[in-house]
């Protein structure tokens, strides 16, 4: 049984509300930071305790608070990013669905550190429920003195305000929510300046994911130091991950990062094996935007060792052979599942989603969209292949924000690993619309070189 | 200006010094020439533009002076600030020529390519661009965005369907007057420049989105399909104009006034007027006042780079900056190789040397002492 920090009390009948919460434990770190703790101490102690951003990029939470510029006499915002829109990545739903009070603590103890008086949810708009879940939340912890002015008597006001998105993925970008924020169209803005230096109305914003913020409870509560030690190496804490797929128990695990690849997925405490039977064909390891992985090297790194769900072990050997940890959409695919399909779903995703602001992600996201479909639907060409391949390495890194890099990835990873197969869909257009490549060699054991 | 710290940077190997906060392409531009990187969303006349076309990708190869790592990604130069001692590939750098290429190609992808009917053609950014920057097929097998041509108000009609979203207009719109009726709706490749439910755009000074525009997107009504730029003749005029500056360029054929637009300067944006601002001219100056009685006429307009008609007349840059480090002083002595002078290679390549006769490869001591 792993540590659990931030889901240890989820399932507690009645968590929801405030009085079980306060009950079971709750608030308690926003007592300590405000009475006993200054800002600058707490974002110490979010250094020491090596909290990465849970967000997908995995920068260092505490680094990025020390970022935040402090001009006179103009206010700081932290924002709180909870639009998932990610395919595959469920966690912060979960998060504030079950745990709504945990999120709020997290938040008044960061807008502490970070000096914002108005600290702002930007929540997706389709978890609609989940808005009044929280204003509830807020509600009950504004009658019961955790927010508003003077909170504890430490002179210290703050106001947290849920903002619903309207639908767009592209407002998970941490300068396109600011402009959606600020009642704009969501286009990302183009850097620098960094948000926390002209973020919010051009004040000083911090731009954190849910998880990231939920996670500065225990790290308040038990120490960074502490903290520093669940885990592995960089990548310290739990780590919520959500598992989905053709697997027997999909859902949000809370996991301390040191369990292997094969632990995760056949352990009976977490996603519990394939389901039906069938064998493991490749997964993608951290949400719709990181590279798939074959099952071989899903489980092994190419140098054979045995590879860990942390954020070096998932990214080791680069995007030739390894993937990266991303937001936690722990999506598996089976052997019944076809890749090509699969990556063509991905990428009518992000043609769908691109903000249509810079050229190559606009119009390269439709021209590998359609190029997916006549390879899919029976109509491609050998060429087609090496085509794909051109435009996401000429949309990668030339965009303006990582949408055009996550719309890249997927089909780079798809054509690296599983090229076989969309030469297979080519030659065999006839015989690919009935049935699937299958398994293939994907699981075959890796050759080690000596 | 003169109190201003001066910064350092080398583009192409060719150094200059710029105020601080100068964008790497406006430094380059101060260099010109081929070293400048093309530019179809940024004007420098139009606050927040730029950063969205990607073809003034530049590779970093040195940050600064005080940290010169290289810059992992390809940067925008319109957008990215220049620092003490940095380093920039343009041309020199075959990555960044690639990727310039592959920009190319995305934006013609959904472009109709119908330059032939386009009134656009011969002055037209994209035209330059693909010429210069792009190849010379396409790989694109599907069908194109489709719009409809929409005529927002009685003087433009824009057509969707070769705009590139540089956003230009929309900028143009917002900062040059008041009422902002105009923007871009929906996302991704089926976004649009539109207004607000078939509004007409009839601000006194909307007229410039036409200048501004890139492509043939947004073109003048009272001008469609009337003659090709290239037969025209532009000529610098004034008139007496109550609400503008009245400094415009005459489109003229024999004594007829085909159209009227605002002086454009080398990099095809508006040119300062004598107050510094940039000179935008009004409806009336655009649209009505088509006769030759109505304006004092300078003088034939200079050839610069941007021109229409500046094939063989191109004279290079009037005022350009040397390079205070040439080539041959960076490299030793050895000729540039990118940037070389067809005339000093003709030179060596004497005339009476046969060429066919020398055995081998021909090398340098074949020319030497050949008349």
């Amino acid at each position: 049984m792993g540590v659990k920090l931030l889901l240890e009390k989820a399932q507690v009948a009645g968590i929801r509300s405030y009085d079980v919460y306060r009950r079971e434990g709750g608030y308690r770190s926003v007592e300590k930071a405000l009475k006993t703790m200054g800002p600058e101490a707490i974002v110490e102690e979010v250094k020491k305790s090596g909290l990465r951003g849970r967000g997908g990029a995995g920068f260092p939470a505490g680094m990025k608070w020390s970022f935040i510029a402090k001009p006179e006499g103009v206010p700081r915002h932290l924002v709180c990013n909870a639009d998932e829109s990610e395919p595959g990545t469920f966690k912060d739903r979960y998060l504030m669905e079950f745990l709504p009070h945990l999120l709020i603590e997290g938040l008044i103890v960061s807008s502490f550190a970070l000096g914002s008086n108005d600290t702002y949810i930007y929540i997706r708009g389709e978890y609609a429920w989940i808005v009044d879940i929280l204003e509830a939340a807020i509600g009950e912890a504004k009658a019961n003195g955790w927010l508003g002015k003077n909170i504890l008597g430490t002179g210290f006001d703050c106001n947290i305000h849920v903002q619903r998105g309207a639908g767009a993925y592209i407002c998970g970008e941490e300068t396109a929510l600011i402009e959606s924020l600020e009642g704009k169209r969501g286009n990302p803005r183009i850097k620098p300046p960094f948000p926390a230096v002209q973020g919010l109305w051009m004040r000083p914003t911090v731009v954190n994911n849910v998880e990231t913020l939920a996670a500065v409870v225990p790290i308040i509560n038990m120490g960074g130091e502490e903290y520093a030690k669940i885990g592995v190496g960089k990548s310290t804490g739990t780590k919520l991950i959500s598992a989905c797929g053709n697997i027997k128990k999909p859902g949000v695990y809370e996991i301390d990062m040191t369990i292997s690849v094969e632990e995760f997925i056949f352990s009976d405490e977490y996603c519990g094996g394939i389901a039906n039977g069938k064998r493991l064909k490749a997964c993608i390891p951290g949400g719709s935007s990181v590279p798939i992985l074959p099952a071989n090297l899903l489980l092994k790194t190419a140098k054979g060792e045995t590879r860990y769900m942390n954020y070096e072990s998932l990214s080791d050997g680069g995007f030739a052979t390894g993937s990266m940890m991303g937001s936690g959409g722990f999506i598996v695919l089976d052997e019944e599942q076809c890749v090509v399909k699969n990556t063509l779903t991905f990428a009518r995703f992000y043609r769908h989603e691109s903000c249509g602001q810079c050229s190559p992600c606009r119009e390269g996201t439709g021209w590998m969209e359609k190029i997916l479909k006549n390879i899919e639907y029976g109509k491609g060409k050998t060429s087609d292949i090496d085509l794909l391949w051109d435009i996401q390495r000429k949309i990668e890194g030339n965009t303006i924000c990582p949408l055009g890099d996550a719309a890249a990835w997927p089909v780079a990873a798809a054509i690296r690993h599983f090229r076989d197969e969309f030469e297979w869909h080519v030659k065999n257009p006839e015989e690919s619309q009935k049935r699937n490549y299958g398994l293939a060699h994907y699981a075959d054991a890796i050759h080690v070189p000596a | 200006m003169a109190d201003q710290q001066l910064v350092k940077v080398t583009i192409d190997n060719i150094s200059i010094e710029v105020p601080a906060g100068t964008t790497i392409l406006n430094a380059a531009r101060k260099i010109g020439g081929e070293v400048a990187p093309p530019a179809m969303c940024y004007y420098s006349k139009l606050q927040g533009s730029g950063g969205k076309c990607r073809t003034c990708l530049v590779e970093v190869s040195k940050g600064s002076e005080k940290d010169p790592r290289p810059m992992p990604k390809l940067v925008a130069s319109c957008r990215t600030t220049v620092m003490d001692g940095m380093e920039v590939k343009n041309i020199t750098s075959p990555k960044v020529l690639d990727m310039r290429a592959g920009v190319v190609e995305f934006l013609l992808i959904n472009h109709p390519l119908d330059c032939p009917v386009c009134d656009q053609a011969g002055e037209c950014h994209l035209q330059d661009l693909s010429y210069e920057h792009g190849k010379e097929g396409t790989r694109y097998e599907f069908q194109r965005r489709i719009f409809k041509k929409h005529d927002i108000g009685p003087y433009i009609q824009l057509h969707m369907t070769r705009c590139i979203l540089c956003y230009r207009c929309v900028f143009t719109a917002d900062q040059l007057t008041q009422k902002r009726e105009h923007g871009v709706l929906d996302r991704g490749d089926h976004s649009e420049i539109a207004t607000f439910i078939e509004k007409s755009l009839d601000n006194d000074f909307i007229g410039n989105v036409i200048d501004v525009c890139p492509v043939g997107a947004l073109t003048d009504r009272t001008f469609r399909f009337k003659n090709r730029v290239w037969f025209l003749k532009p000529m610098d005029a004034h008139r007496d104009c109550p609400s503008c500056s009245g400094k415009v360029t005459l489109w003229n054929r024999g004594d007829e006034v085909y159209r009227v637009t605002a002086r454009k300067d080398e990099w095809g944006e508006v040119e300062d007027g004598p107050d510094g601002k940039p000179a935008w001219i009004c409806n009336t100056c655009r649209f009505d006042k088509k006769k030759t009685s109505d304006w004092v006429i300078e003088g034939p307009r200079m050839i610069n780079r941007h021109s229409v008609i500046s094939a063989n007349h191109y004279q290079g840059k009037v005022g350009m900056i040397k390079p205070t480090e040439i080539f041959e002083a960076v490299h030793e002595g050895r000729k540039p190789k990118l940037l070389m002078d067809i005339h000093k290679v003709s030179e060596v390549n004497k005339p009476n040397v046969e060429l066919s006769k020398i055995e081998g490869p021909a090398h340098a001591k074949d020319f030497r002492g050949a008349k």
